[in-house]
């Protein structure tokens, strides 16, 4: 017998949904492996509200949120280690049993077997280096998350006057939480075109408090030797080329950097498992499986969401899929992977700069589907055509505004997948392009 | 008063303390900056080079290939990071091939071991990521990748557990001879007596010795821009690749580093401002869109950090290793450029030897602790690990998940006898927030872990040198636009 029938890497919302999930899928040995000192993951720092209005129907701060997730673990009999860190991840053929290593200070060096993995590690921030930003190097440049947790963990100010490079949804809200603490944001600024973040968090975050947005625009130069003293922000011309003659000088002595999320996948990548160029995480069937049977993968690890409550939602779906597997492989001497037939790619096509699922399997032809995506730039009405592999017209969804900043999602019902001929390939069309 | 002091402590500073320390002898190092190795020392190739680059006869090229000797020694000694990869001098044109066989008869003529003449079809068999262009290769086996803070650290560690002082945050200000022989040196806390200097300064030996007197040489400080690529760019060579120089100059490298990413540059800038350490937009598109010729497939995008390092560069063609003329006892360390890392150690050596012909007598210690050991979590066998939890339960908390380093080795780096102070100390020490995040998950755990160790606010604790803050202040202190405990 496995130490454990489900081992879930991660106590953020993912792995907290996907746990709770398992348990009530019937599920007896359960064990999440946290890194931090608790569980919530990064909903912790998170402080602000926005969050649970799809899952819970109310609004919810994000430390509130994980509290929700918290007391619905605390029903089941999941087990937690905290303050573990998952080391490898080797991955079980054949149905055999897979095998995580961590450590942690209470048990030491830990190998345990169990019959699947979620994975729900989360992301991480793009660094500077990650965008290659000239100039000096001295202290006061901040992802925007790691000066969030010195704000709203620790309890430390992290600078007086501020200029956010980027328009993620965290940047946009720490140019708000730093107002809020008598910092002095002066600008935010924006390389595309288009703000990367939230609808609400541009209105809410820089309007309400007056803080100038610069679209178009990115820093081509950060002063001083030992701390920040001065950024200089240039305009962009369409292929995003710093335009000569158009610098402007910011005196600020803190840099925060908002430029992106990229999903956290050494684990996964070190098991063998496959992984999207696009979305950095990896490639996965409708029911969250990677390409290792018994590996499910679910939250930012996956796919950077904007919102938890559709992160809390993958991972159900992860976790029941997980538990799933477990109890036919245990009633079966044969493992259980997904139903037998070919699976049916899913291609992301003009417009589209990637689908999770990757690929659905021949049960989404009984059962529907429902796809997630990200289109590639901004646009009024328009419309996502799905097109099966013989060119026909699968289903059409009309949106009346499309932007990279926000996750879509679309349902296929079985009716319309009963008969579609892979693959399948969602597009954008624009009303008026 | 000392017997010898050693003006600056990056690496040369550090190799003089480490082969003084065996002697019975009352040695200090006076360091400008806040921590060791950091400035030159902590911002260059990384690179033990085999040594057919000077030409025969000078200084540079004696001491090159007794250094890179000298240096894998003392890092297998010493528990350094080393990695003998070898490396590879490119010729992308026939009108190249020349140059190779230059580079190739220096070697021979310097005594590097090893070399060895290829074709563009051996090189890319040894190499397969390199161009399609290369038609030739100098391929010199006994050239390595090094972590060069580490190894100015261990060096200077032992030292110190030797008996050789050090101070930081200690820039000399004055020198005056004293009647009689020796020097009087004036720090900000106060005076030193000393029979001989040893300035090893770095790019500001020029400044130090002009303390005492004029000098008929000049620095000509030169920047170096690099990439640093993620470590899953680290596999795209095996080996340190260099560039035959072109029309467009000095050509740049691609290496692996010894702690397994991929280091990519660096371009040669004359700069006035010796503490301008930025990258540059055309820097950085220079190095990149050389760095290509060689290996065409570099994901950039993999890109983790920048920086750029001063070059000691003098207007010399050699180092300067030689006395005052008109102040003996005052011995100039200066001008040591690329090959100097390599050089280090048998700068050291030499800097010892002139001493001890100048009449200081150089008697060996007895009981001279020459080995060091540092714990690698990430390096040890599962067992090893275990067994590293069991003895402390800190070795098994990871702060630094990218580079799986834990509080015990974090605790390791502030509790050694050169103890980091500031949160780059503690990279450049243990690795912690030197991966693929940069600090943004472990660094407050980083600054939470300094301010308790030393006992501080972490409002105290900088990033790096001095002026480097990184907090402000606690939230609901009025820690607003006007004002901050800083300033």
């Amino acid at each position: 017998m496995t130490d454990y029938q489900l081992i879930v890497i991660g106590g953020g919302p993912a792995g907290l949904a996907a746990a709770c999930k398992a348990w009530q899928q019937g599920l007896r040995r359960v064990l999440i492996l946290e890194r931090d000192c608790e569980l919530g993951g990064i909903l912790n720092q998170c402080i602000h509200n926005g969050f649970g209005l799809h899952r819970f129907g109310e609004e919810l701060t994000g430390p509130e949120y994980a509290g929700r997730y918290i007391a619905m673990l605390a029903e089941t009999g999941v087990e937690v280690r905290l303050d573990t860190m998952v080391l490898q991840i080797l991955p079980g053929r054949d149905g055999a049993p897979h095998e995580i290593h961590a450590v942690n200070g209470k048990q030491g060096y830990q190998v345990l077997t169990t019959g699947a993995v979620v994975l729900a590690m989360g992301c991480r921030e793009r660094t500077r280096g990650a965008i290659s930003i000239p100039g000096e190097r001295p202290s006061g440049i901040f992802t925007a998350g790691a000066a969030q947790r010195f704000l709203n963990i620790e309890g430390y100010m992290v600078g007086r006057r501020v200029v956010i490079l980027g328009s993620g949804d965290i940047g946009l809200i720490m140019a708000r939480r730093m107002t809020l603490e008598g910092a002095k944001v002066l600008a935010c600024v924006e390389l595309m075109p288009y703000s990367g973040g939230l609808t609400r968090n541009i209105v809410q975050c820089l309007e309400d408090y007056n803080i100038p947005q610069y679209l178009s625009h990115t820093i081509t130069d950060i002063r001083g030797h030992d701390r920040v003293e001065q950024v200089v922000v240039s305009r962009v011309d369409d292929q995003r080329r710093p335009v000569p003659g158009t610098e402007m000088v910011f005196d600020c002595d803190t840099v925060l950097l908002s430029v992106g999320l990229l999903p956290e996948n050494e684990l996964s990548r070190g098991a063998g498992v496959e992984i999207d160029p696009r979305t950095r995480g990896p490639v996965v069937a409708e029911n969250r499986e990677t390409s290792i049977p018994g590996i499910f993968a679910c939250g930012n690890v996956l796919h950077v969401h904007d919102l938890v409550d559709f992160v809390s939602a993958e991972s159900e779906r992860a976790g029941a899929a997980a538990a799933a597997y477990v109890m036919a492989g245990e009633s079966s001497p044969a493992p259980a992977g997904t139903e037998p037939g070919e699976p049916i790619p899913v291609c992301a096509g003009e417009g589209i700069s990637y689908t999770v699922p990757q690929h659905l399997s021949p049960a989404v032809r009984t059962a529907g589907a429902e796809l997630f995506f990200r289109v590639r730039r901004v646009t009024g009405p328009a419309a996502i055509v799905v097109q099966d592999g013989a060119g026909n017209r699968v289903a059409r969804f009309a949106r009346s505004h499309l932007a990279p900043g926000e996750m879509e999602h679309i349902t296929l019902p079985a009716a319309l997948l009963a008969r579609a001929i892979a693959p399948l390939t969602l597009r954008m069309e624009e009303a008026n392009p | 008063m000392y017997d010898v002091v050693i003006i600056g402590c990056g690496v040369v500073g550090a190799a003089t303390a480490y082969r003084l320390a065996r002697y019975r002898l009352r040695t200090l190092v006076l360091e400008a900056n806040n921590d060791v190795a950091n400035a030159t020392t902590k911002a260059n190739s990384a690179i033990l080079h085999a040594g057919y680059d000077p030409e025969p006869g000078t200084k540079m090229a004696a001491l090159n290939v007794e250094g890179n000797r000298m240096a894998l020694d003392i890092c297998r000694k010493l528990d350094v990071p080393v990695r003998q990869t070898g490396s590879m001098v490119l010729a992308f044109a026939p009108e190249q091939l020349p140059h190779l066989q230059m580079l190739y008869d220096r070697g021979v003529a310097n005594g590097v071991p090893g070399l060895e003449l290829l074709s563009g079809d051996a090189a890319r068999a040894l190499e397969p990521n390199l161009s399609e262009k290369v038609c030739g290769a100098l391929l010199a086996p006994s050239a390595a990748v090094v972590d060069p803070w580490g190894l100015a650290l261990a060096m200077i560690e032992v030292a110190v557990q030797n008996g050789v002082e050090l101070r930081r945050s200690a820039p000399v200000t004055g020198i005056r001879p004293k009647e009689g022989g020796g020097f009087v040196l004036a720090t900000p806390k106060g005076e030193v007596e000393t029979r001989f200097v040893i300035n090893a300064a770095g790019v500001d030996a020029d400044r130090v010795h002009r303390l005492l007197e004029p000098i008929p040489w000049q620095t000509r400080p030169n920047r170096g821009e690099y990439y640093l690529l993620d470590k899953s760019e680290g596999g795209r060579v095996s080996r340190v690749i260099f560039q035959c120089p072109g029309p467009e100059g000095k050509g740049v490298l691609v290496a692996p580093t010894v702690h397994g990413n991929l280091i990519v540059g660096p371009n040669a800038e004359p700069v006035t401002d010796r503490r301008d350490l930025g990258n540059t937009a055309a820097g950085l598109a220079f190095v990149k869109a050389r760095a290509v010729q060689s290996v065409p497939s570099i994901r950039f995008g993999e890109n983790i950090r920048n920086f750029s390092g001063i070059r000691a560069n003098t207007d010399q063609s050699d180092f300067i290793i030689q006395w005052s003329e008109n102040h003996p006892g005052f011995l100039d360390l200066a001008g040591i450029k690329s090959p100097g890392l390599t050089s280090a150690p048998a700068i050291g050596k030499l800097a010892a030897d002139m001493l001890g012909e100048a009449g200081l007598p150089l008697t060996q210690k007895p009981d001279f602790i020459d080995e060091r050991h540092v714990v690698r979590f990430r390096h040890a066998s599962p067992a090893e690990k275990a067994a590293l939890i069991a003895k402390d339960p800190r070795y098994g908390r990871v702060i630094c998940r990218c580079e799986t380093i834990t509080e015990g080795e974090i605790l390791d780096a502030i509790h050694s006898p050169v103890g980091a102070t500031t949160v780059n100390g503690v990279k450049r020490r243990c690795n912690a927030g030197m991966g693929r995040c940069q600090g943004g998950f472990c660094g407050p755990r980083v600054q939470a872990i300094l301010a308790r160790e030393l006992g501080v606010s972490p409002t105290e604790i900088l990033m790096d040198q001095a002026g480097s803050w990184v907090l402000y202040g606690e939230t609901k202190q009025s820690v607003t636009e006007e004002v901050s405990p800083h300033d």
